[in-house]
């Protein structure tokens, strides 16, 4: 259904963002009255009503600012506050994000963004050891109110350089909080969420999703929006297996969940947007409901966020389970080029294959 | 032309990297390659090789822009550049090193028509006596690690006047991010003997908690960041807070400490090509004392020093004496000014020399000698030269020495008496602070590992409180 809708940024302060584009729709059924919002704008009216509404937060990284974001994630924010609140920076991702935990140490709120997360690899010495550790070093003393956001994860034919998933990375260090938004509502609420937040954030977003459309409520689109760090949202419910996924992955997991419905089989998916603080108690109240568990995720397996999910369930939950735990990854090679290669490595559509063989456990084949 | 430097410096050895004096400073290369690898130099002369036509060439191809100018100009990405037909190599390195602004003699006489900002008596005894008293602190505490009482700690020997010039240059509303080797700096704002007691022995009256290891001290209230140990990390920092002080519009600046292996890092660059294009004020001080652990300036770089990076940046830099005190607060003072009231960074680098070992880790004469370490100690000292000059206005006696010195000894003794017997941080100080509010893991383990502690309080040590 084809259908063309202009939309507005929501008020306070912002410039409305008139756009006339058809609109896909996908899976899902929606009402004419709800909005569609893409990702990308979800962001960049996120950033927008932020900047708006507090004058410390501003705005950093490479091309954000003339060249409107390599993503054009920030587009309009140089034109509307400023070269002094959207800074271009040379290209030094460890430079300029230890000028924004300096900026952060002394009070502003700057949100910094790397091209992709594989470049913030230059930079990790500044996000782990200057500002997640700091509050905790200094007795809080020194609080870090920085937001390091980008790319992350798989794209398209970009190779092993480009495609490489951080959130087991940073999920691991105490004193970060990861989040990962899947739809435009997840991108608006937490990134809104993360910009207010007094500790460092790591906020994992992904290149293929910016371009994707998802409806929006009016509540999603009020300034004040905003999702709490560390709960997960269970996209779609069901009794038989519970399905872990965050940022694009969920989108798969719902069309896998579709096939799966076909077949008989009512699969709950959760999409966990935090991935530390984790939302263990969400987790393990599905499993206890489904007794099976699947998670799912683009990153490299070993000691992947799904290991910890899986850890997590097998602790809490184990007399709960009727089979073991099954984890899906990418695949344990840095990612390949060539289109048929790339496809191979990271999970496509999930397929059921149900193997009478292992006493009933249903089996995943990802191809 | 190095003569002075290297009777400055005092051995040969720290110079023997620098190719001050050698022929490659030759402005034509031609000769170079001539003398080197060709039988006669005669045969070609320098710069203009055959084509006369060619250079005819590129004249008339730039001449057609700027008909005014009869020097040739030509608009790059970057401003104007001028061109030249003579090939010529800038030389890496100059004739003459940068000279070192310097105020007082080696006996601390004032050198006359010198530019030196005149300090009260009370501001020069007041330099005096903190410079001793990082210098008794350190002794002090240096040897109570020796005798097994903390783990680790480092000393500032021999760099007292640059801590203590340059704090005395600042005011308290400049922000501070130091390496390491500026304690001098906190204790100027006020920080006590018993606080760098409490966090070398990470009690419970420690301002950080006992979260970290020796000398890793900070304070918020004074405007000094903790310290952190990857090295140069500051630097950048730095940058952001300069601006972050920029954009409040306060009289203040940034400033940064590193020594000269920090300059080799890449933060470093960044830092200093970020606060120009920012125009952010900041001043950056480097410690160039001559040893990073045992990797001695000659191996770790092969410029003139510091000083000379900063023009590579468009950054203002001077270098000054770091042993004479009233150099280093003039200096630091004037940086500042600028800083602030131009909006621009500022490098200095003060000449010093590293006289105690890197830590309590390093044994630095399995590296260099004992005569080198010595003569540092005895005849570079910056605290008899300060000493001279402050005694020669007749406002420091060996009376008030004696006194002092025997006074900051008992404190400090005192100090580390009450630190040692206070008891360590409560095992509630392992949770908190991790984030602003704590987590739910957090709160839960914490509240087991109490539950634990209290039904088996025989296997809890008696001396950490809970």
């Amino acid at each position: 259904m084809w259908g063309i809708i202009r939309q507005k940024v929501a008020a306070g302060g912002g410039s409305p963002v008139a756009r006339i584009r058809p609109v896909v729709s996908n899976l899902r059924n929606y009402s004419s009255a709800v909005k569609q919002m893409m990702v990308r704008e979800a962001l960049n009216s996120a950033l927008d009503e932020e900047m708006s509404a507090d004058p410390k937060v501003f705005l950093m990284g490479e091309e954000v600012g003339e060249y409107q974001g390599a993503y054009k994630i920030s587009k309009g924010l140089l034109e509307k506050y400023g070269p002094e609140r959207v800074l271009d920076t040379p290209i030094t991702e460890a430079g300029f994000t230890g000028i924004g935990v300096g900026a952060a140490y002394y009070g502003l709120k700057p949100v910094v963004e790397f091209m992709t997360f594989n470049f913030s690899m230059q930079a990790i010495d500044h996000i782990i050891n200057s500002a997640a550790k700091s509050n905790y070093m200094s007795s809080g003393q020194i609080s870090v109110p920085i937001v390091f956001r980008g790319p992350n994860g798989a794209a398209a034919g970009v190779g092993a350089q480009h495609s490489h998933c951080y959130a087991a990375w940073y999920a691991s260090v105490p004193g970060l909080k990861v989040l990962s938004p899947y739809s435009s509502e997840d991108a608006r609420g937490l990134l809104k969420a993360a910009i207010r937040d007094p500790d460092p954030v790591v906020f994992l977003e992904n290149e293929l999703l910016y371009g994707e459309s998802f409806p929006v409520s009016a509540e999603v689109l009020d300034s004040s929006f905003c999702l709490p760090i560390g709960k997960a949202k269970i996209e779609r419910e069901g009794k038989d297996v519970t399905i872990t996924a965050f940022s694009k992955i969920v989108g798969l997991s719902l069309k896998a969940a579709e096939i799966l419905a076909k077949e008989g089989i009512s699969a709950e998916v959760i999409n966990l947007r935090s991935i530390r603080p984790l939302d263990r108690s969400t987790i393990n109240a599905s499993v206890r409901k489904t007794n099976r568990l699947v998670t799912v995720e683009e990153g490299f397996p070993q000691h992947g966020v799904g290991a910890e999910i899986c850890a997590s369930v097998i602790e809490e939950s184990f007399g709960y389970l009727d089979a073991p735990v099954e984890r899906i990854a990418g695949a344990d090679v840095p990612m390949p080029y060539a289109a048929n290669l790339e496809r191979m490595a990271v999970p496509q559509v999930l397929c059921f294959l149900y193997d009478s063989s292992i006493d009933g456990c249903y089996k995943f084949l990802v191809y | 032309m190095a003569q002075c430097l290297r009777q400055r410096v005092g051995l040969l050895r720290i110079l023997s990297g620098q190719s001050c004096s050698s022929p490659s400073t030759i402005i034509f290369p031609l000769q170079q390659y001539n003398s080197s690898s060709l039988p006669s130099k005669t045969l070609f002369s320098p710069g203009r090789s055959e084509s006369t036509v060619a250079s005819n060439q590129l004249d008339s191809l730039s001449s057609s822009d700027s008909d005014d100018d009869h020097h040739q100009v030509l608009d790059f990405p970057g401003g104007k550049v001028g061109y030249t037909s003579e090939m010529r190599f800038i030389p890496e390195s100059s004739e003459k090193r940068v000279p070192c602004f310097r105020v007082l003699d080696d006996n601390g006489e004032l050198i006359k028509g010198s530019d030196f900002q005149q300090v009260s008596k009370e501001v020069a005894v007041k330099m005096y006596s903190h410079m001793v008293t990082l210098q008794v602190m350190d002794s002090v505490l240096y040897e109570a690690q020796r005798q097994g009482r903390f783990s680790f700690y480092l000393t500032t020997i021999g760099e007292e006047a640059i801590n203590i010039g340059s704090a005395a240059a600042l005011s308290a509303d400049d922000f501070i991010l130091p390496q390491y080797r500026e304690p001098g700096v906190l204790l100027w704002r006020g920080y006590t003997l018993q606080q760098f007691a409490n966090q070398v022995f990470a009690n419970k009256a420690d301002d950080g908690k006992g979260r970290q290891m020796p000398i890793h001290y900070g304070s918020k209230k004074l405007n000094y960041i903790t310290i952190s140990s990857p090295i140069a990390t500051q630097l950048p920092q730095a940058v952001g807070v300069a601006y972050s002080l920029k954009m409040e519009k306060k009289d203040a600046c940034a400033v940064a400490y590193t020594g000269d292996g920090g300059t080799s890092e890449g933060d470093f660059h960044a830092a200093l090509n970020f606060a120009a294009v920012m125009e952010a004020p900041v001043v950056f001080i480097c410690r160039n004392n001559g040893w990073a652990i045992s990797t001695n300036i000659s191996e770790q770089f092969r410029s003139d020093g510091i000083v000379v990076k900063g023009r590579a940046y468009g950054i203002r830099s001077i270098r000054v004496d770091g042993n004479d005190a009233l150099a280093v607060y003039t200096a630091v003072q004037a940086a500042r000014e600028m800083a602030i009231s131009e909006k621009r960074p500022v490098l200095v680098e003060a000449l010093t020399y590293r006289v105690g070992h890197h830590s309590t880790s390093d044994d630095s004469t399995k590296y260099r000698t004992l005569d080198e370490i010595e003569y540092w100690k005895t005849e570079r000292s910056p605290i008899n030269r300060f000493r001279n000059w402050v005694e020669r206005q007749g406002w420091w006696s060996e009376q008030e020495e004696t006194e002092l010195r025997s006074s900051i000894k008992k404190q400090l003794l005192q100090a580390i008496q009450v630190a040692e017997k206070t008891e360590k941080p409560a095992i509630t100080e392992l949770f908190s602070d991790v984030y602003d509010v704590p987590p739910s893991n957090l709160a839960e383990q914490e509240k087991q590992l109490k539950e634990i502690i209290q039904t088996y309080p025989q296997d809890y040590p008696t001396d950490v409180p809970v």
